[in-house]
């Protein structure tokens, strides 16, 4: 029911949308994170996601049993997650719900997407023309 | 006891390697943990957060450490 990936490799978004796919499910919400041109008005050239494996996983799939703990009529969850160096455009992080109706698969998409922001281990660096900052690190 | 700690971002760029080994005394806490390393590296101060994490999950202040955990440093997160 739930099924979670940190990956190196382009993420597959149509195998993700498909991986969540259920009998029981007429909604499936998803969240698609892509790599924008700027931030804070700088503009972006590429950017880096370092990630400490084996507790990203972990907690990535504790915010999913969270979800699915919050909003039991949960069908399926995907959470995929992009690591190492990406361009403009690129595919970040893919949040996919499956639920019988629809309020519920956007309450715990925003629920993963939200949460997995503020706990799990995975940092960006943002490459610009002239220098590179570690997202978030300083206030 | 000795713990080894893995770094990531920009705590291994301050510190400067991924994995940096300690000599602790007994019961060291994740509090008593921090406090060591700002003294070491005060640029660790001036970051928006930095938590210990023990074998996969954050640690709360008090968590005595041990010398077979796995030991990681967190700096503020910045996935999705």
């Amino acid at each position: 029911m739930i099924h979670i990936d940190l990956t190196d490799q382009p993420i597959d978004v149509p195998a993700a949308l498909r991986s969540v796919e259920a009998d029981g499910a007429g909604a499936i919400n998803t969240f698609i994170g892509t790599v924008r041109n700027k931030s804070t008005g700088r503009p972006v050239v590429r950017l880096e996601y370092e990630a400490y494996d084996s507790m990203a996983l972990h907690q990535l799939r504790k915010v999913a049993e969270q979800a699915a703990e919050q909003w039991p009529m949960v069908e399926k969850i995907t959470v995929i997650h992009r690591k190492g160096i990406l361009y403009i455009g690129d595919v970040a992080v893919v949040v996919a719900v499956s639920t019988p109706h629809r309020a519920e698969s956007f309450a715990a998409c925003q629920y993963i997407i939200d949460t997995l922001k503020q706990v799990v281990t995975i940092w960006k660096k943002e490459f610009y023309e002239d220098g590179d900052v570690w997202v978030a690190a300083h206030p | 006891m000795n713990l080894k700690i893995a770094l990531f971002g920009i705590a291994r760029e301050i510190v400067g390697q991924p994995v940096l080994e300690v000599s602790a005394p007994e019961g060291q806490s994740a509090q008593g943990l921090l406090h060591d390393l700002h003294a070491r590296y005060p640029e660790l101060a001036r970051l928006t957060s930095l938590a210990v994490a023990v074998n996969n999950e954050y640690a709360a202040d008090d968590t005595l450490l041990q010398e077979r955990d796995e030991i990681a440093l967190i700096p503020p997160v910045s996935g999705g």
